[in-house]
């Protein structure tokens, strides 16, 4: 755990002084600003700070925080960021990712990185395309997509990134939009408050090859209508009039309205993001409509570098040795005189 | 030689022969426990005083059928007087548990020497498996050797009888009736190897009483039927005073980067993946939790590499271990190091290629994916153990200057060594040289990460954790002061030049290369790695004979030793033998064009052998 720190920091102490070079208008901005305005309110101290990324127009954004970062190679900076944790567990490790880092090239290293649950944070930057190669399709590319390597459009199914987390046993996994500023700077403290693997999906707009890919669900006007923003312990009701909310039918999340067919506000589900079983988490995770955002899941479970640490005093309060001249010299060893 | 069989002896003189030095082969099926016959001889004849090598020669299969010809496991030890520094060519004594097991080393055997072996395991099916068509040991193919023929299953089936075991633990145990026979032969203590089990199943008495009992079955047989017409003693070796245990390559390279953690004040990271032969370096340091160690299995060789590179960028003393296949997957990762000027150490425990290859046996032919694996004008310190025991030095010495000059060393070992045994002088601690980190913890105003010390080249490393030294690094090119993102032509090409210079100023650091036996004369051998064994005791041969030769070997291959050139130009001809179609022959043809060399190589898997080698030699000496 991080100390608590006394120096009272404000996000122009978390700004490198390298120019922001990602193509203007892009979501990738939002990010940065909130994750710059977060930091300050996380309670770690900056030097403590360590942001690690692979390759993608995501992942130059190491450089932008002045804090310790490593903008690494395609697809690893899950196994990059384990390293840096394992060594130190009282680093603030953030991961930065896109969907074809994460997804595609850095697909093994995304599935075991939750399965382990080590104390760090990923911002999945989802834009259902490579922007940094110039406009292919993703791993998270709809059918149909035409993109410069789907011309016609792409015949490969996309992953839910959700779905994958979440099979991967993911223990904390949030959504939001691109386009939304405030809740991001919270979502990104509370990642960090989160004792174990936080996984955040960003649905960050790609200006230049994929503009508008989100907007369905992120436009300002039909935003409310279209999003559910999960709360742990509140129903799950959306829409401008605060009026629709989901029920299970059988094993179906259902849409329904308030106060039409006999539905009142007691029939719709509460949100529980802290239970074990993910059952309900995967299905808000492949939710259309409405589109489940906020924290879906937040199940506190014990960390990796926690086990390892339980088992590293035991074994040390159990051995013999504690210099390596006691292990060489140990057993079965013999005198030439 | 007359063939004997336990049946027809009738009179046998008891005669001791004191010997230098014995070559022997335990073979059988690979669950026949042929592994641990070998390795308690070994144990037993170390603390005896004898020096020792071994070579582990066993199937990929875990358990081949019983009874086939690629299910063969077998254990070689040679034990001497005399300085041993291979385990041994021709066979003195096979012991051969079943038909496959001696059909398929029978030809390893010399001439008029002994083999032992189980003749209840000759039955017809058991032939059949072996593809014998008539039985060797009726039809007169064995008329060259001395064979005793033991029937090794029923008595030890015999002499447990009483102990309520089930048949399969009855029959496990035979090994140690054949280990009981040869202790005898070979004038051995049954001590260790009845502590040994006593230990091992501590909760399993039953199981110790019954080894125990078969060993000593073995043995008493041996001595009190009086078959077996020799009897040999192998005198103490004259060996530098000190304490020793028997070590194999992987446990030495483990026990080198615990060493180097230690004297650095650093903790040690692993992050690996199973491999054949390199996963027995993580099975070791697994174990060492006590001493801080960070032994991580990830999800695959990227993942072993990469995660070293975060601990490494963390402030850990950083490692990944390997074999060839996973080098070729680790190489842009290595890069990724070598980019961010970060300590990391790569052991590639080499094994037969290209692709799967030969998992079980050994080769050196990853010497010049070690060199030129990479994308990019990407040099990296290159360093090669030589025997199982140095592997101990050759591990601290590779942490010691991947911390000191902030570039990734790869350190080349192989299965042979990495699987053979010898006698290691215990090295405490206190004998190693000290390791000066780069670590800095306080900057100044004008403090940049890629700031430089004068001498090495290497840039200070700053870890995450230390106030105001905050920074990034990454695989883009970076400025060479400040370490930003650069794509300034010219900052480029200083950058690739800085990399390539850090490396090539190691050459100040590391000793000169020294030739063994003669520093002038008629023949220049080189090797490196692995083979040092081999090639010392060819030349060993030659000098004996007042051959001018001379063995020079090499384990600092990038950068070479600054006295390489002049060493060459002291002899009339170079050899340069290799496991592998002339890699480091193409290296020094490369540096050093003005002389001719002869290359001596094999790739069968094997390492090489003494006698070939000293006929190679000669060849070449007498060859004007």
């Amino acid at each position: 755990m991080q100390d608590t720190i006394e120096k009272k920091y404000t996000f122009k102490d978390f700004a490198s002084d390298q120019e922001v070079r990602w193509c203007p208008g892009c979501d990738d901005y939002v990010i940065l600003r909130a994750m710059q305005k977060a930091l300050p309110d996380m309670g770690v101290k900056k030097e403590d700070v360590v942001f690690i990324s692979g390759i993608g127009c995501s992942s130059r954004f190491p450089y932008y925080i002045d804090s310790y970062g490593m903008h690494s190679i395609h697809g690893r900076a899950a196994a990059i960021s384990s390293g840096v944790k394992l060594a130190n567990p009282d680093l603030s490790v953030w991961m930065i990712t896109g969907d074809g880092d994460s997804l595609a090239i850095g697909g093994n290293h995304f599935i075991h990185v939750l399965r382990r649950n080590l104390n760090l944070n990923i911002i999945l930057f989802n834009n259902e395309i490579y922007g940094l190669t110039k406009g292919q399709f993703s791993p998270t590319s709809l059918i149909g997509q035409k993109t410069k390597s789907s011309p016609y459009g792409n015949t490969q199914p996309p992953f839910h990134p959700g779905e994958l987390a979440l099979g991967a046993q993911a223990r904390f996994f949030a959504r939001l939009g691109g386009n939304s500023p405030k809740e991001m700077t919270s979502l990104f403290v509370e990642a960090e408050k989160f004792n174990g693997t936080s996984l955040i999906e960003i649905l960050q707009n790609c200006v230049i090859f994929n503009d508008g890919c989100f907007t369905q669900f992120t436009d300002k006007k039909v935003r409310e209508d279209k999003q559910l923003f999960l709360e742990h312990g509140k129903k799950m009701i959306f829409g401008k009039e605060k009026d629709k909310g989901l029920i299970l039918d059988a094993l179906k999340l259902e849409v329904v309205t308030i106060g039409e067919n006999g539905v009142t506000e007691a029939d719709i589900l509460v949100h529980d993001a802290k239970c074990e079983d993910n059952t309900l988490h995967q299905m808000l995770a492949k939710l259309q409509y409405p589109l489940a955002t906020g924290i879906i899941r937040s199940y506190e479970d014990d960390t990796f570098e926690k086990r390892e640490a339980l088992l590293h005093e035991e074994v040390k309060s159990k051995s013999k040795f504690s210099k390596v001249d006691e292990l060489f010299f140990s057993g079965e060893t013999y005198e030439v005189k | 030689m007359h063939k004997m069989s336990v049946n027809k002896m009738e009179s046998a003189m008891q005669e001791v022969e004191t010997l230098s030095a014995v070559v022997i082969r335990f073979v059988g099926d690979s669950g026949d426990g042929m592994q641990l016959t070998g390795t308690q001889f070994t144990d037993t004849s170390a603390m005896f005083g004898n020096d020792v090598a071994t070579f582990p020669n066993y199937p990929a299969e875990i358990r081949a059928p019983q009874g086939s010809l690629y299910g063969v496991s077998g254990f070689q030890v040679h034990i001497g007087s005399i300085e041993i520094s291979t385990p041994g060519d021709d066979l003195d004594l096979l012991v051969a548990m079943n038909p496959a097991g001696l059909k398929t080393n029978l030809h390893a055997v010399k001439a008029g020497h002994t083999i032992i072996v189980d003749i209840d395991s000759f039955s017809k099916k058991n032939l059949q498996k072996a593809e014998y068509e008539t039985n060797p040991l009726e039809d007169g193919s064995l008329d060259n050797y001395r064979v005793i023929e033991v029937s090794m299953t029923s008595m030890t089936k015999e002499s447990i009888k009483d102990l309520g075991l089930d048949n399969k633990s009855i029959t496990r145990s035979k090994n140690m009736f054949a280990l009981g026979m040869v202790y005898w032969m070979y004038d051995r203590e049954m001590d260790h190897t009845l502590n040994f089990f006593e230990q091992k199943f501590k909760y399993k008495p039953e199981i110790a009483e019954a080894n125990a009992k078969v060993l000593k079955a073995g043995f008493y047989y041996a001595e009190t039927l009086e078959l077996i017409p020799n009897a040999y003693k192998i005198a103490p070796s004259e060996m530098p005073k000190g304490t020793y245990r028997i070590i194999n390559g992987n446990t030495a390279t483990a026990w080198g980067f615990l060493a180097a953690a230690e004297k650095s004040g650093l903790e040690l990271f692993l992050g690996s993946y199973p491999i054949t032969p390199a996963t027995d370096i993580l099975h070791e340091l697994v174990k060492h939790k006590n001493f801080g160690v960070k032994a991580f299995q990830a999800e695959d060789e990227i993942a072993g590499v990469t995660s070293s590179i975060g601990a490494s960028f963390a402030g850990d003393l950083a490692i990944t271990t390997t074999s060839g296949p996973g080098l070729a997957l680790k190489g842009e990762a290595i890069g990724l190091a070598l980019m961010t000027e970060l300590p990391l150490v790569i052991v590639n425990v080499q094994r037969g290629g290209p692709s799967t290859g030969l998992p079980t046996k050994t080769e050196q032919s990853d010497l010049l994916q070690a060199m030129y694996g990479r994308n990019g004008e990407s040099p990296v310190i290159v360093i090669a153990a030589s025997t199982p025991s140095d592997c101990f030095d050759y591990a601290y010495i590779a942490a010691k200057l991947t911390l000191e000059h902030m570039t990734p060393v790869i350190l080349l070992t192989d299965g042979y060594i990495a699987n053979g045994s010898e006698p290691w002088r215990i090295k405490s601690i206190n004998e190693m040289p000290d390791i000066k980190t780069n670590i800095i913890d306080k900057g100044s105003d004008n403090w940049h990460p890629y700031d430089r010390n004068n001498d090495t080249l290497s840039r200070n490393w700053a870890i995450p954790g230390t106030p105001g030294l905050e920074h990034r690094v990454g695989g883009l090119e970076k400025d060479k002061i400040t370490g930003n993102v650069s794509y300034v032509p010219d900052n480029h090409e200083y950058m690739t030049n800085i990399r390539a210079e850090k490396v090539k100023r190691v050459e100040n650091y590391i000793p000169d290369l020294k030739a063994e036996y003669h520093d002038e004369g008629d023949l220049l051998v080189i090797g490196w790695g692995g083979t040092y064994g081999s090639l010392h005791s060819a030349v060993r041969k030659l000098d004996t004979k007042g051959y001018k030769v001379g063995h020079a070997h090499f384990h600092y291959i990038n950068p070479l030793p600054k006295n390489t050139e002049e060493l060459l130009s002291k002899f009339k001809k170079i050899v340069v033998c290799e496991l592998n179609k002339g890699q480091f022959a193409t290296i020094l043809r490369d540096k050093f064009s003005n002389y001719n060399y002869t290359q001596y190589n094999k790739v069968m898997g094997l390492p090489f052998s003494v006698t070939d080698l000293v006929e190679k030699f000669k060849n070449l000496i007498n060859d004007n």
